[in-house]
């Protein structure tokens, strides 16, 4: 199968849908000329020049105004040009995106998206590094989709394209570079159904984005010392596919989840909430998270480093977790 | 400017209709019938009666906190809207909004909010849709003179400028942001000074003279409607009645407000009816009876109407999945 990068597998979900539904279109800062920051519109570039904005830096409006068109028939595409900067017009978001159908007892169809880079990447300090999909899934009203492959960054987005209530596409900045295989036929990923990354035996650890990566590596390594960890890829955050993950623990009995958001009150604790509500009889030793430290993410690359987990930090859980 | 008898006529039903809403709203409240807090938009009703007057079907608006005018002026079912004032399950809303936060997105109506300045990104957004769907319709964002301090103002103004959208912005400057007078908080003498800074116009008006707002106002929703962009329109007026109802009002001096009463939509327009000779006594009384029987109609059938079944609060966060039990 051929392969594309990250940033071409949402351009092509963009393109390809773009051709569908005239009434797609997509702005923010930096995306017209350049193509976004990390070149994924470029497929677009020229072909759809009057449906792809340059925007004042105005992020409330950036946000609000997706609610304004998408109740007016269009759907808008926005971007958030860093997660960090969500924070800047998160009351367009939270107060007025996500609380809109609600508040209204339905009314409307909400179809727009929100989406842009997260993550951490060379030392981009504080304020350009933060992962914070959990705050959209802790506030109720919007879909979150957090892909990990090329693969999986063109069927959910395609979905996305398609869907008639509001999502947030969160893209690991470090991944828009990697290259994975993508047919060339269409197809599109359902929200909420997770994907097995690695089938195994002895743990399941729970993960999305960049993580899987992480993920995958650290299980070459334990699958070395013998130990079969199966990797689950949530894909999506709002809804999460609570049944996939429950039939992994059921099998392996072991459970450790991993984010680079924060550990203290990530989305990993949810899900560990969860399983022990639901499965705790299953369960052969104590669910383990593993996430950002409870601090910013700093600037000198050591001390990112030691902030923000990777696959050492899975390693060091799942021996915990399986008492080696 | 020569109007026939039944556009002004219109003007007075307009207004009085939300004046017996608003009167209505305020006892109900006080009787504690209606649960949560109310905003009235009593002595502003010009504003939404003679904006509105130009406006389609078509046309969106977004409304604030003080909203039942401009529901009402854009069409909006009062017995839907007293429904929800009551969190009934035939309300606007399913009982799940409330006053502040009615919308009727099948009239054009993008929610009041209960965000002040909240409106305004939404109004942009109606407008970006508008131009790119290559249509003529307009978008009016009522807002009030405290809302011109936030920062989701001074953007919408600016992004609304750059891309010529067909959006009006009407301040509703009733002088109050709750206990705050606008001398006190605002930079500017008039609202509509802060148009210079957007490069586009800003016209003054009296907000309390329905035919200059409606005047006003054409201007505008012409010039958008032809391509020409957003006017910052400034409407001036008073808020007579407290903040929200049961707002012990210490910022202010009765006589202050009596005054300014004397100068109050209705019966200015009134007059002005009665100089042209355009009602009669007769009509006048049945404008208001009708009013009043519209009203009255509306609270019984708020009053049969049943609450919400507990379990429906967990419906309508979505539209293709339940969004709470994950
Ligand atoms: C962002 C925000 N801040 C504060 C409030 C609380 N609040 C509700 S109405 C109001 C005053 C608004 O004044 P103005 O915009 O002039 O409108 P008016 O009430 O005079 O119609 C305030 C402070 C709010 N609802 N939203």
């Amino acid at each position: 199968m051929r392969e594309i990068t990250f940033s071409e597998a949402l351009g092509e979900a963009m393109l390809e849908e773009m051709q569908r539904d005239p009434t797609i279109f997509t702005y923010g800062e930096d995306i017209a000329k350049q193509g976004g920051i990390f070149g994924a519109y470029k497929p677009i570039l020229g072909k759809y020049q009057d449906r792809i904005l340059d925007t004042p830096i105005s992020e409330e409006v950036i946000f609000g105004s997706a609610l304004g068109a998408s109740l007016a028939g269009m759907r808008p595409v926005a971007e958030f040009h860093f997660a960090d900067f969500l924070f800047t017009g998160m009351t367009a978001v939270a107060n007025q995106i996500m609380k809109f159908k609600y508040m209204t007892g339905g009314q409307g169809k909400i179809h727009l998206i929100l989406r842009g880079p997260d993550g951490i990447s060379k030392s981009a300090a504080a304020q350009h590094s933060e992962s914070i999909e959990t705050l959209f899934m802790h506030i109720p009203g919007i879909k979150i989709i957090v892909p990990s492959t090329p693969y999986d960054m063109k069927g959910l987005f395609k979905t996305a394209l398609k869907a008639d209530d509001p999502v947030i596409c969160f893209e690991h900045k470090m991944l828009y570079a990697k290259k994975g295989p993508v047919p060339e036929e269409e197809y599109y990923i359902p929200f909420g159904k997770a994907d097995i990354k690695k089938e195994g035996k002895d743990v399941t650890v729970v993960t999305t984005s960049r993580m899987v990566h992480e993920s995958l590596k650290a299980s070459e390594q334990l699958v070395k010392e013998g130990i079969d960890v199966e990797v689950v890829d949530l894909r999506t955050l709002i809804p999460w596919d609570k049944e996939l993950v429950l039939e992994s623990v059921k099998k392996t009995h072991r459970l450790v989840i991993i984010h680079e958001t924060w550990r203290r009150g990530g989305w990993g604790a949810e899900i560990a909430a969860t399983v022990q509500e639901e499965a705790f009889d299953y369960l052969d030793g104590p669910i383990m998270r593993v996430g950002a430290k409870n601090v910013h993410i700093p600037f000198s690359p050591p001390l990112q480093d030691f902030v923000v987990p990777d696959y050492n930090s899975v390693i060091n859980e799942v021996r915990k977790v399986l008492n080696v | 400017m020569q109007h026939d008898k039944e556009f002004l006529i219109g003007f007075y039903r307009t207004m009085v209709r939300i004046r017996n809403f608003e009167l209505k709203a305020e006892e109900l409240f006080l009787q504690a019938k209606l649960p949560g807090f109310i905003h009235l938009y009593i002595g502003e009703e010009a504003i939404a009666t003679g904006a509105m007057a130009n406006l389609r079907k078509d046309d969106y608006i977004t409304s604030t906190h003080r909203g039942h005018g401009h529901m009402i002026a854009k069409g909006a079912d009062v017995k839907k809207m007293m429904a929800e004032l009551y969190g009934k399950e035939t309300g606007y809303c399913k009982g799940k909004g409330g006053s502040m936060h009615i919308a009727d997105v099948s009239i054009g109506v993008l929610g009041a909010n209960g965000e002040v300045a909240g409106g305004l990104p939404i109004a942009v957004g109606a407008g970006m849709a508008i131009k790119m769907q290559k249509k003529d319709s307009v978008v009016i964002s009522f807002f009030g003179d405290g809302a011109s301090n936030r920062g989701a103002f001074h953007e919408a103004l600016n992004w609304a400028s750059v891309y010529r959208l067909p959006v009006i912005f009407l301040n509703e400057n009733n002088q109050f942001a709750s206990t705050e007078r606008v001398t006190e908080t605002t930079s500017v003498q008039n609202i509509a000074d802060r148009a210079v800074g957007y490069n586009i116009p800003g016209v003054i008006v009296d907000g309390n003279d329905v035919m200059a707002v409606y005047e006003v106002v054409k201007e505008a929703v012409d010039r958008a409607r032809s391509g020409g962009g957003p006017t910052l329109i400034e409407a001036k007026t008073y808020r007579i009645k407290g903040h929200f109802v049961g707002d012990p009002v210490l910022y202010r001096n009765e006589s202050e407000v009596n005054e300014k009463w004397q100068f109050e939509p209705i019966s200015r327009f009134e007059s002005t009816l009665f100089e042209m000779g355009i009602i009669t006594d007769a009509e006048k009384e049945s404008i208001w009876k009708q009013a009043e029987q519209e009203i009255k109609n509306a609270v019984n059938f708020a009053e049969k109407s049943k609450y919400p079944e507990p379990e429906s609060a967990l419906q309508d966060l979505f539209e293709s999945d339940t969004g709470y039990d994950y």
